[in-house]
């Protein structure tokens, strides 16, 4: 667990969606990253993918509570980043030993992963979401997502009282479970 | 189907804590006694919890975008192109470079020795022979100089027919004559020849390209000026549909044939031509197009050969305007054009017997 209170705020900040403190910590690790993976066969694409990938699961990390980070918010997002590159390097074949810097990395790779997983439970959400068709989509995004009412909802989609929206939901809901499941079942288990 | 989805609210209600204390018991009663509803139950919450992590994780994505090009755009951090990339690329590969060079090294070093090992020796004699060789051109060269010499003083016609042959006619008696602009190009000297086989050298005044038309002078003494010229130009546009005729050569007799006005645009709708259907042959280019009056309503610029019977001819306003570019220039004579065609009316055989003697057969060289 990291021991300066600024750190702790700002994880705090990013775990609450925090603009500022997201800002803070994008700003004092991006450059280092982009050099590091810009030195490795890398481009300013590859390290801005890199990058909030790792900040992704700083995020993941901060959110679960129990902060156990153990190093600097900085050596915490190089090594993920570090890890996440050569990974990609042997996917794509550019085979390359070490990317440098493993005196300045911690140890990463259960977190990463849970990250992996969560991934994967991400596009298995994201295409069953992009399965579905208009307005259920729009409508779910709303409710689930946006975290609107049901009477909100009701006057921005044109349903004439908040019941008519409800059971609209629940029949796009349940198609959107099947869509999900089918893919969830398959590739958890 | 309403039952699922009734089903389906109960137990969102439920996982949310949205039911009151009887509605509740009562659903966890059923929740013991139906194992079916145990199993949604569970499933759902996953669900929830997905699509909750879901959210999140989308938020989170647009927000580090957005952070990412905010950053970029106050300066703050900056996308660096790859400069480092191509030292270090020369530092990974120093050895392989440095094989490879040695490697090239050796084998362009193996070759010229072969090379120099092979070639055979060049004996004095066939330098002599080249001397030889030289004096013999030598000779073949004043001869054709006293060839040309000879050639000089004799009388004007080309010993060859031209490389480009096309058709011309007068505009003014005094001898100006228009043609295509694509017979005389990258010419170095110009004959034209009359349907009575007289031949007269001529200089270009004027070529536009663009509209495919070239003024041409005759520069040779023994042209008798004409009085008055048969046709005159028309000024205005033609009508669609008029009957036109034309003569040319696109042989070195000169050949009638008749046809209309098909369009009163050029290809692709371009307005400097018109689209006429004439049996038209290579040599015809530069030919007038007259109507039935006698008025020359453009020159015969070119066919289609994508499609069959499909032949354009420049406009004749695009000579008038060549005449003006000349006329500012100045340094030529005023060239005086007919409007009024004097063979107007007359039965076509008499039109083309007074018409014929103006054409003329244009051949660059």
């Amino acid at each position: 667990m990291t021991t300066d209170p600024l750190e702790k705020a700002l994880l705090k900040g990013l775990a609450e969606n925090d603009r500022k403190a997201t800002e803070t910590i994008y700003k004092e690790n991006y450059n280092m990253v982009q050099s590091m993976i810009i030195n490795n066969n890398g481009s300013v694409d590859d390290a801005r993918d890199i990058f909030q990938e790792a900040m992704v699961v700083l995020y993941e990390k901060a959110k679960s509570g129990n902060f156990e980070l153990s190093c600097q918010i900085k050596t915490y997002i190089y090594s993920i980043c570090r890890r996440l590159w050569l990974k990609r390097l042997q996917q794509l074949n550019r085979y390359q030993t070490d990317v440098g810097g493993v005196e300045d990395s911690v140890p990463v790779e259960e977190d990463l992963e849970q990250q992996e997983q969560k991934n994967m439970e991400f596009h298995v959400m994201e295409k069953a979401m992009m399965g579905l068709g208009e307005p259920c989509r729009s409508l779910l995004d709303a409710f689930y997502l946006q975290k609107k009412s049901m009477t909100e909802i009701a006057s921005g989609f044109g349903y004439t009282n908040a019941d008519n929206a409800k059971t609209q939901k629940y029949k796009c809901l349940s198609r959107l479970k099947k869509l999900f499941f089918a893919q969830y079942k398959n590739q958890v288990v | 189907m309403t039952d699922d989805v009734q089903i389906l609210e109960a137990v969102e209600r439920y996982i949310r804590g949205e039911m009151d204390t009887p509605e509740k018991e009562y659903f966890e009663q059923l929740r013991t006694s139906n194992p079916e509803i145990d199993q949604l139950v569970v499933e759902h919450s996953i669900f929830l919890q997905q699509i909750s992590q879901f959210g999140e994780r989308k938020n989170l994505k647009s927000l580090l975008n957005e952070t990412h090009a905010n950053l970029v755009n106050s300066g703050q951090i900056r996308e660096e192109a790859p400069k480092v990339k191509v030292i270090q690329l020369v530092n990974k590969y120093k050895r392989v470079l440095a094989m490879a060079a040695s490697i090239a090294g050796l084998t362009a070093l193996a070759i010229s020795g072969l090379v120099t090992y092979f070639t055979p020796k060049s004996n004095p004699s066939e330098i002599a022979q080249l001397k030889k060789e030289l004096n013999a051109v030598k000779i073949s060269q004043k001869q054709t100089q006293k060839e040309i010499s000879t050639f000089k003083n004799a009388p004007t016609r080309p010993a060859t027919p031209g490389k480009f042959g096309g058709t011309g006619f007068l505009i003014d008696g005094k001898g100006y004559l228009v043609t295509s602009a694509h017979v005389v190009a990258k010419a170095d000297s110009i004959y034209i020849v009359n349907t009575k086989g007289e031949y007269y050298k001529a200089k270009t005044l004027h070529v536009n390209d663009h509209t495919d038309i070239a003024i041409l002078k005759i520069i040779d003494k023994r042209f008798e000026p004409i009085s008055r010229l048969p046709y005159g130009i028309r000024k205005v546009r033609a009508e669609l549909g008029e009957q036109i005729f034309t003569l040319g050569f696109p042989r070195t007799e000169i050949v009638y044939n008749e046809g209309y006005l098909s369009a009163k645009t050029g290809f692709n709708g371009d307005t400097i031509s018109y689209q006429i259907a004439i049996s038209a042959n290579p040599g015809n280019s530069g030919g007038p197009i007259f109507n039935h009056s006698g008025e020359v309503i453009g020159v015969l610029s070119g066919k289609q050969l994508t499609a069959e019977g499909v032949v354009f001819s420049s406009q004749s306003k695009n000579i008038f305007k060549a005449l003006e570019v000349i006329r500012e220039d100045s340094t030529a004579g005023t060239i005086r054009v007919n409007s009024q065609s004097s063979v107007k009316g007359i039965d076509r055989v008499q039109q083309i017997k007074k018409i014929e003697e103006c054409i003329y057969n244009v051949m660059s060289y």
